[in-house]
């Protein structure tokens, strides 16, 4: 009895408010995208609707539960759980039936389950369990090699499950590793590969007069040349090397120009000259001024050609066909309506016809008439955005905004490194799933089919997201209950 | 102090999300408010994918004869919202269907349970594989009917009324096979069997899509950027099937009023050149809107049409093992061609011999007469060979290594690398089925399994593997996977069988005798040195199974067959000169016997068979 009082407590129920409201606006907004004018009620079991409010009750059964576990036992078991996780995604990829290309479904009766689901909350466990043993630190390799392989052995195995965009999740424990020291250099630099795949696979197709290089190749390498003059002037603080190289950078594109008149000239091997004109200047710099801080910018502008020129490689010899297209369309590269685009075009059109007020409840025609496929699962936000307009569509983000600005209130609260980290797993995971499912719907992000937390339709994300909160809950309630 | 300086990471943290959050907010103000080309998108156009069905791959036989085609078909599909002001009763007449029909029919379609991809906004099938006569009346008024549309298909179209069991059929795909394969939509048809089924994905080609502007009250509104955008239809791919089409019409018209089957094989290559099963049916009662219909009539025949016994039927080898068992035993060293076994005739114990001749006998006379008593202490003194051993090992490694051997022919399991749906395994008893039913190793005995060594018992195979054991005989010693697709690749599927070379000949002289002086005496064909074995196997269901095996001509094979006759008698009497009008049609292309084939045509042996 006492043990209940104190969760009634302790429970943070602002927490448990936000969640109960994204789950009843994802069952409202699921009702809308399956619903036919003639169809029945809202608890129809035969429908999805029907179907998804079995699914929230059992969550909302699976919640409380959780909280009735004494919370030392998540400590205790974390590791235990991990490693029950990562068997059953093991076992997973022998017995599941082929969906789709995807082997990542496990039946049970007539109940069909992705493990996949719930080895993210073990993953958060173990690395919350690893990461708050005494005296870690993300430091040696010693410590940074195990913290890999937890999170690599779930990703590798949901990679060979078929779900490469549900392993993608597992890129978010970026965020936690952050807050847990690692270099803030490495989100930045993270930040900037991606900027550079950009800008040399959408340029790329972009020649410079005939066969004379092309565009992306030569602003890749303009943007590492901006780089190395932005730190020698905000970093170094010597203005004068950076004009020398401005001037120089300006001399040899002018050179290469006015050469091109009587000679052949190939304008991706001028700028990557430039380039690596600019280390060994670097260099003799270094050697001769002892700065000891251009050893860094060499470093990385090697790295950054090195980049450029496999990121092409990598784009069409790693990539699968299908991904290909998807980062393709997601550049505007291909457009083709009905072919890989089809999808985020039909879910632009969607939102973008709500207008301010949306078309109200039940009211969508793209929806209905079936433009946008999976308007259920990973496509929701279509619907809210068409049936609700922008201010519903803005109402499901800021409340988003709240349960992950609640989640990081809660995880600087804790005294415990192990809740803390714990609840950074929850925010990351969240939010990462919040930028791509939601991005993806606007055309911002690549098409990766992973679910919006608390809305998509389908059990299996609606209890994961489920188990991986209340876990958190039910250690954030501990703290109190020791304080007392 | 690091530690404050980590915990100011958070405002970090906050920061990025917070920013991701407003950056979303403001494409959503673009899309939604200042954006007007998405409202337009959706107001005035949108998408209506109107699928192109490719026509399916034709198939050929072996001599580039077409045996199946397509012809066109309709369906009648409907928008259950554009239908208005609809005049029932001449819709009905139009279509030549009942009023009550058309009710049940709307019904169904709206049922959630039944048809769960419904909404009334997409068109839904209302009748489907319709034929140009039964659209001509409907085809000319449909303006009258809003809503209403018809779609075009194809439907398959036989050139000759046979070979079913081998084309199999076509039939609209099952919820499972639309959720695992993405290029299935409710509503489509796919291959449900035989080498419709095995050849799916090279026959039924690629889809095509016709892209159509329609505006939200679902009015077309003509072609999506005049059709730049349209993708083409691509037609399956044409097969090359290894039959000769003559021949399995012939060979279907002996087996009328009989049941049983015929596979012929061309041993070089594992070409299978005929494969019958009967009772069948024509092809073509399969296709269209009688498809159901006729379907369950075939499903409650008690003769079970359905079945291919070629593939599916099991059956004991009886005599027809015989020639297997002498090679095998040779290469075992329990027999050679100058052994000599005696032969008290029926009064022979524990195995009655079913012919009156000499003794003793020799291996060559043994083939020839089909002697059981030979075969029996021929399997007897091979198996034993080497004694017992303690707990019977010795007499088991031996017994395992005749089974080996007799499975290396293709016996005892299915044809995995090759292309025939639905097989039966067969069965060749192995030594732990024996340690299991006798319930210990030492239970059983040489004594104990006896039926084994003249193809009773528990050995069971198919009229398939059978004519492929021929096929292998005939090829001294391998044989390629049967198969039906003519072509190369096809060819590589080289299996050793574990007998050598040497040991052939002498079989090939005791089943050519079998025409000189054995049992198929009355079914030589002049002028031509044929190598077979009569078998009659004796079964549960009434009179035995009348069985032949062989291959011609006996230099240089080009075709082996196996003829099941079931529940027919002697093998001598049904299924050999079924195998010699075959042979005398493949290698001299006509049959000059007519009033034998007139003979064998006319004898019915069940008459629950029905023509179909
Ligand atoms: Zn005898």
């Amino acid at each position: 009895m006492s043990k209940n009082v104190s969760i009634r407590y302790a429970l943070d129920w602002t927490t448990v408010f936000y969640y109960v409201v994204l789950v009843l606006m994802g069952w409202i907004s699921i009702y809308g995208a399956s619903y036919n004018f003639d169809q029945a009620s809202i608890f129809d079991f035969s429908q999805r609707a029907g179907k998804q409010f079995i699914w929230i009750l059992s969550a909302f059964a699976i919640g409380g539960i959780l909280l009735l576990i004494d919370s030392k036992l998540y400590n205790i078991f974390a590791y235990f759980i991990y490693v029950g996780a990562i068997l059953l995604l093991i076992v997973t990829i022998f017995v599941a039936h082929d969906i789709k290309g995807s082997r990542s479904w496990l039946m049970i009766g007539p109940i069909s389950f992705q493990p996949a689901e719930l080895a993210k909350m073990a993953t958060a466990l173990g690395l919350a369990k690893f990461m708050s043993a005494y005296n870690y630190k993300l430091k040696t390799w010693k410590d940074l090699i195990p913290l890999g392989l937890i999170i690599f052995a779930p990703f590798i195995l949901i990679i060979l499950q078929n779900e490469t965009g549900t392993a993608l999740v597992y890129v978010a424990f970026l965020l936690m590793l952050y807050r847990e020291g690692m270099k803030g250099i490495v989100l930045l630099i993270g930040s900037f590969t991606i900027l550079l795949f950009v800008i040399i696979i959408k340029l790329s197709i972009v020649t410079l007069q005939v066969d004379q290089g092309t565009l992306g190749m030569v602003l890749g390498m303009g943007i590492i040349l901006l780089v190395q003059i932005g730190y020698a002037i905000f970093i170094c603080r010597n203005q004068k090397e950076a004009i020398i190289l401005l001037l120089g950078t300006i001399l040899v594109g002018v050179a290469a120009y006015i050469l091109n008149i009587w000679f052949y000239v190939n304008y991706n091997y001028v700028s990557i000259f430039t380039v690596v004109a600019s280390c060994i200047y670097w260099i003799f710099i270094e050697l001769f001024h002892r700065y000891k801080k251009y050893w860094f910018l060499v470093l990385f502008s090697i790295c950054s050609v090195l980049f450029c020129f496999s990121a092409d490689y990598l784009f069409e010899k790693v990539l699968e066909p299908h991904q290909q297209v998807r980062i393709k369309v997601l550049l505007n590269m291909e457009d083709a309506p009905l072919g890989a685009g089809y999808n985020v075009n039909q879910s632009k059109i969607a939102i973008g016809s709500g207008g301010f007020w949306g078309k109200g409840f039940l009211n969508g025609t793209q929806t209905k008439l079936k433009y946008v496929p999976e308007q259920d699962t990973d496509f929701i936000f279509c619907t809210v955005g068409e049936e609700h307009g922008f201010w519903g569509s803005t109402l499901v983000l800021f409340v988003f905004w709240l349960l992950l600005m609640r989640i990081l209130r809660i995880a600087e609260r804790q005294r415990e490194a192990f809740s803390r980290i714990y609840a950074y797993c929850v925010a990351s995971i969240l939010f990462f799933h919040l930028m791509i499912n939601v991005g993806m719907v606007l055309g911002i992000m690549p098409v990766i089919g992973i679910p919006l937390p608390f809305f998509s339709y389908g059990g299996s994300s609606l209890w994961g997201f489920t188990i991986l909160l209340f876990i958190l809950l039910r250690l954030d309630a501990a703290r109190l209950e020791r304080m007392r | 102090m690091i530690n404050d300086t980590l915990q100011n990471r958070r405002y970090v943290i906050a920061v990025i999300i917070s920013a991701v959050i407003v950056l979303y907010v403001l494409r959503l103000f673009t899309i939604q408010i200042i954006e007007s080309k998405y409202k337009e998108g959706a107001d005035s156009n949108a998408f209506l994918k109107k699928t192109q069905f490719p026509p399916r791959g034709l198939i050929y036989d072996r001599k580039h004869t077409l045996m199946v085609y397509n012809k066109p078909a309709y369906d009648i599909a409907l928008i259950m919202r554009e239908i208005h002001d609809l005049d029932t009763v001449a819709f009905c007449k139009a279509l030549s269907i009942d009023k009550s029909y058309f009710i049940n029919r709307i019904a169904e379609i709206k049922d959630h349970h039944r048809n769960p991809g419904y909404s009334s906004y997409t068109p839904q099938l209302f009748m489907t594989q319709l034929g140009i006569e039964d659209i001509a009346t409907i085809q000319q008024s449909m303006y009258k009917y809003p809503g209403f549309y018809i779609q075009n298909r194809t439907l398959r179209e036989y050139a000759f009324p046979s070979a079913a069991h081998v084309l199999g059929s076509i039939g609209e795909v099952s919820q499972k096979k639309i959720d695992n394969d993405d290029y299935y939509n409710q509503g489509d048809y796919a291959g449900r069997d035989g080498i419709e089924f095995t050849y799916e994905e090279q026959l039924r080609g690629e889809k095509g899509v016709e892209i159509l502007l329609r505006d939200a009250k679902g009015r077309i509104k003509g072609k999506y950027e005049n059709g730049k955008e349209d993708i083409a239809p691509k037609a399956g791919l044409n097969l090359t099937l290894t039959l000769d089409a003559q021949l399995q019409i012939l060979a279907e018209k002996l087996f009328s009023g009989k049941v049983g089957s015929v596979v012929a094989i061309e041993p070089a290559t594992g070409e299978i050149l005929a494969m019958v099963s009967n009772p069948s049916f024509n092809p073509s009662i399969l296709v269209g809107r009688q498809r159901s219909e006729n379907y369950m009539q075939l499903v409650n025949d008690p003769t079970k049409p359905l079945m291919n016994r070629a593939t599916q039927a099991q059956y004991s080898p009886g005599s027809s093992f015989k020639p297997l068992q002498a090679l095998v035993l040779q290469q075992m060293d329990g027999i050679n061609e100058s052994t000599m076994f005696a032969c008290n005739g029926p009064e022979s114990s524990p195995i009655k011999c079913t012919h009156h001749h000499g003794s003793p006998v020799s291996l060559l006379s043994a083939i020839e007469q089909s002697c059981n008593p030979y075969f029996w202490n021929a399997f007897r003194v091979t198996i034993e060979k080497d004694g017992y051993g303690e707990k019977n090992a010795i007499f088991r490694k031996n017994y395992s290594e005749w089974v080996d051997r007799i499975k290396s022919f293709g016996l005892g399991s299915k044809f995995t690398d090759g292309d025939i749906y639905e097989q039966s395994r067969g069965n060749i008893p192995s030594e732990k089925y024996y340690n299991r039913v006798y319930q210990s190793v030492t239970g059983w005995r040489a004594i104990t399994i006896r039926s084994n060594s003249i193809g009773q018992g528990e050995v069971l195979v198919t009229p398939l593997q059978l004519a492929n054991v021929m096929s292998a005989i005939a090829n001294e010693g391998y044989y390629i996977t049967p198969h039906l697709n003519k072509c190369d690749s096809m060819l590589k599927k080289i299996h050793q069988c574990k007998v050598d070379k040497k040991y052939f000949p002498i079989v090939y002289e005791g089943m050519s005798r079998v025409f000189e002086y054995g049992t198929a005496r009355a079914s030589k064909i002049e002028g031509l040195d044929m190598c077979g074995k009569t078998g009659t196997a004796d079964n549960s269901h009434g009179k035995p199974h009348s069985i032949f095996v062989g291959f011609a001509p006996r230099v240089n094979p080009k075709i082996a067959i196996a003829v099941v006759v079931e529940n027919a008698g002697f093998g001598s009497e049904y299924a050999a000169p079924i195998f010699s009008l075959l042979v005398e049609q493949y290698l001299q292309g006509k049959i000059k016997r007519v009033e034998l084939e007139d003979r064998v045509t006319k004898i019915v042996t069940n008459y629950n068979v029905q023509e179909r």
